[in-house]
């Protein structure tokens, strides 16, 4: 199977790399890929990085293909962030590796998977080194969008734009790689609007199906005032108990870590302040990241609630398409009973303005309150 | 089974259970404290979950070659390594099965399934349970501050409880340093003016007159309140949160019927006189009404986080907003 298998509804996107690989001419040594969330931006890194450094132009069985993809590859940097953005001094690490030329194989490939995170110092540290090319180095950046990258990288890179795969090949990739049921996955592709990573955990989660479920049903509930504030709740505690469950290991088990390569003593009672400073910079960092992940699990349930109430207007309209709830279908339809289209989009406005305001620092039960308010349905 | 008591009544094997801070330091604190009243000599031995060397547990658990009593006391067993998890088992089975007499093993618990075996086996051979329940709601926080002065042999009339979980009560330990401070420095009963004196100007209790005047519905001396809060040298940022926390409340209270606020207090997690007083805001305020305002404040949120040119302005409209959709105009 080849590297390019799961890159599911790119066919343009392959062709435009595949060649690339094959042909020196068409090669070029900065490379920026955007699509929507879940559309596959560092799984079309990493395969490129594997076709580059594959003998085969990217089987997909060889050690080389096997280590590109999953990261290990001597001569493949992959940079992510799980916080809020990526540092200088990260962006300068990089700098200086893209300089050196590759350890083992044809090419060093650096992906910087959050481009869209640079800082802008960091951006800048990155700029001198793609400004200078290095022979035998290429840089993938990944970012949402084109306008999530400040103009002096984009300017310099090569753009491929990676587009929202279809539902029918989402689900297909999901029986095909996931061993998925059919019906099952045809199911969260849909409900997942596409989002492959979604997708996978809806169909193998139970729990994630019957939060959605949740989510999407606050559409039809909101009658009051009272009624507004509680779903707020409920939203918020939902991303606070994810955020939870997700961090509290990892967080115990990066100290234990910093401590061993700190060379601490971990059984002594008070640390030496250089070591209480690096723990303290490591607390601050945990901390960050479980702001980002609330705000991402918030956000998630929020394109979720968001797709009731298209699907209402899809109803509205008379648009023969399958509706993103179709499993919900009744309760959209009470939906689109209560509100007229205009009052449909002002709630798609209220969504959207909740969004803005969490991005923007407001809290997010206070922003999600606010929302709430404007989803009443209409009395009667 | 029941492990023997060693000194001081306290028994060989002790479980702190329960994520609040405050209260687990003073039960290990208070299981010291007990076994140095009668054992001046003991020696403790504090050994941190997240730092934790294998088998140290085990070997301080040994007898030691000059004898005296020790305290093993080990802390977040439940982000504990799987090494201490074993050697923790290890000990407790070791002591339970045939109490040394001259050892005392302290295991805090914050909580989660993490660790959940130690906490089993613990109860089982009979260890004494100090709990440590998360304090969170106000309800809970008015709770604690009444057992803080009743547990010094001191009273504090309700409305100096009120006073003090509003001006401080965001961070327990802070409230637990608030009631040690107040019950020093003062005799008898303690009231909402000493209360006023100590923590009047935090930015809490200002937030708060701006907030109820406000949804009092006088929006005049709102303004006037703020005003001052600002020119005292206040951030917006916190009075808007006091103004949502406050709403919310009315909200929650306006959609909970009208039981006595004692049996309300926990499901609404609010203190009953939390529930009192927002009863009576509450009045004069319709359902639509209380939604613009929540609208209105959110706004606000969001443009003194830089969302809009005058932070200020944000707030005084929204105290506009507030009174205007109070009044239905
Ligand atoms: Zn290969």
């Amino acid at each position: 199977m080849s590297v390019w298998a799961d890159l599911v509804g790119q066919s343009r996107t392959v062709d435009t790399l595949t060649r690339a690989v094959a042909d020196p001419g068409s090669m070029t040594h900065a490379w920026l890929f955007t699509g929507p969330p879940g559309s596959g931006r560092s799984n079309a890194a990493r395969a490129f990085a594997a076709a580059l450094l594959c003998e085969r132009g990217g089987c997909g069985q060889c050690h080389e293909c096997r280590t590109a993809l999953d990261g290990t590859h001597a001569d493949v940097d992959v940079v992510a962030t799980q916080g809020l953005s990526i540092q200088v001094a990260r962006a300068r690490e990089l700098a200086d590796a893209a300089a050196h030329r590759p350890s083992v194989g044809a090419w060093r490939v650096i992906i910087v998977e959050d481009a869209d995170r640079l800082t802008e110092r960091a951006a800048d540290a990155l700029l001198k080194a793609i400004e200078e090319p290095v022979a035998r180095t290429v840089w993938v950046l990944c970012a949402p969008a084109l306008e999530d990258v400040i103009i002096t990288l984009r300017s310099r890179s090569r753009h491929v734009r990676l587009r929202t795969p279809p539902v029918r090949d989402v689900a297909d990739l999901l029986v095909r790689r996931d061993g998925v049921d059919p019906s099952m996955a045809m199911y969260a592709a849909r409900a997942a609007q596409s989002h492959i990573g979604l997708a996978r955990r809806l169909a193998r989660d139970e729990g994630a199906r019957i939060r959605r479920r949740d989510v999407v049903r606050m559409s039809t509930r909101i009658r009051t005032t009272v009624d507004a504030l509680a779903a707020a709740a409920d939203l918020a505690s939902i991303a606070g108990e994810e955020t939870t469950a997700s961090s509290t290991e990892r967080d115990a088990a990066e100290r234990t870590k910093l401590l061993e390569t700190l060379g601490a003593d971990p059984a002594a009672r008070t640390q030496p302040p250089a070591v209480r400073a690096r723990l303290a910079a490591l607390e601050k960092e945990q901390k960050t990241r479980a702001t980002r992940f609330a705000r991402d699990v918030v956000d998630r349930s929020l394109v979720d609630l968001m797709s009731a109430y298209r699907d209402a207007l899809l109803l509205h309209l008379g648009s023969p398409v399958d509706l993103v709830n179709e499993d919900l279908r009744p309760d959209v339809e009470k939906v689109a009973h209560a509100m007229d289209p205009t009052q449909l989009l002002a709630a798609m406005d209220a969504i959207t303005t909740a969004r803005e305001r969490i991005e923007a620092n407001v809290p997010p039960l206070l922003a999600l309150e606010a929302m709430a308010v404007s989803l009443r349905l209409p009395r009667r | 089974m029941s492990s023997s008591p060693t000194s001081g009544g306290v028994p060989a094997l002790v479980l702190v259970s329960g994520p609040e801070r405050v209260l687990a330091d003073r039960a290990v604190d208070s299981t010291l404290t007990a076994l140095r009243s009668v054992e001046p000599g003991v020696e403790v031995i504090r050994l941190d979950a997240d730092a934790y060397e294998p088998g140290s547990l085990v070997q301080h658990a040994s007898p030691s070659l000059f004898g005296g009593v020790k305290a093993l006391v080990v802390r977040g067993i439940d982000a504990g390594t799987d090494e201490l998890l074993a050697d923790t088992l290890a000990v407790v089975a070791e002591v339970a099965a045939a109490p040394p007499g001259d050892l005392t093993l302290v295991v805090e618990h914050r909580g989660g399934a993490r660790g959940k075996k130690v906490l089993d086996t613990l109860k089982k051979a009979g260890a004494r349970v100090l709990e440590a329940p998360a304090i969170k709601t106000d309800r809970e926080k008015s709770e604690f501050v009444t057992n803080e002065f009743r547990r010094r042999g001191r009273r504090i009339d309700p409305a100096a409880v009120r006073a003090l979980v509003e001006a401080v009560g965001r961070d327990v330990s802070e409230l637990a340093a608030a009631c040690g401070q107040l019950a020093d420095d003062s005799t008898g009963v303690v009231d909402a003016d000493l209360v006023e004196t100590y923590h009047g100007g935090r930015v809490e209790a200002t937030g708060f007159k701006v907030a109820e005047t406000a949804l009092a519905g006088d929006t005049p001396a709102a303004l006037r309140l703020l005003r001052h809060a600002l020119a005292g040298g206040l951030d917006p940022v916190p009075i808007v949160a006091v103004i949502a926390s406050q709403l919310r409340q009315l909200v929650k209270v306006s959609g909970a019927g009208r039981g006595p606020s004692g049996s309300l207090a926990k499901s609404l997690g609010m203190a009953p006189w939390q529930i009192d007083k927002a009863r009576r805001l509450a009045n004069g305020w319709t359902d639509d009404a209380l939604g613009a305002a929540v609208q209105a404040v959110a706004a606000a949120d969001f443009d003194v986080k830089g969302g809009g040119r005058d932070p200020v302005y944000a707030l005084e409209r929204a105290i506009l907003t507030i009174g205007r959709a109070r009044t239905g105009r």
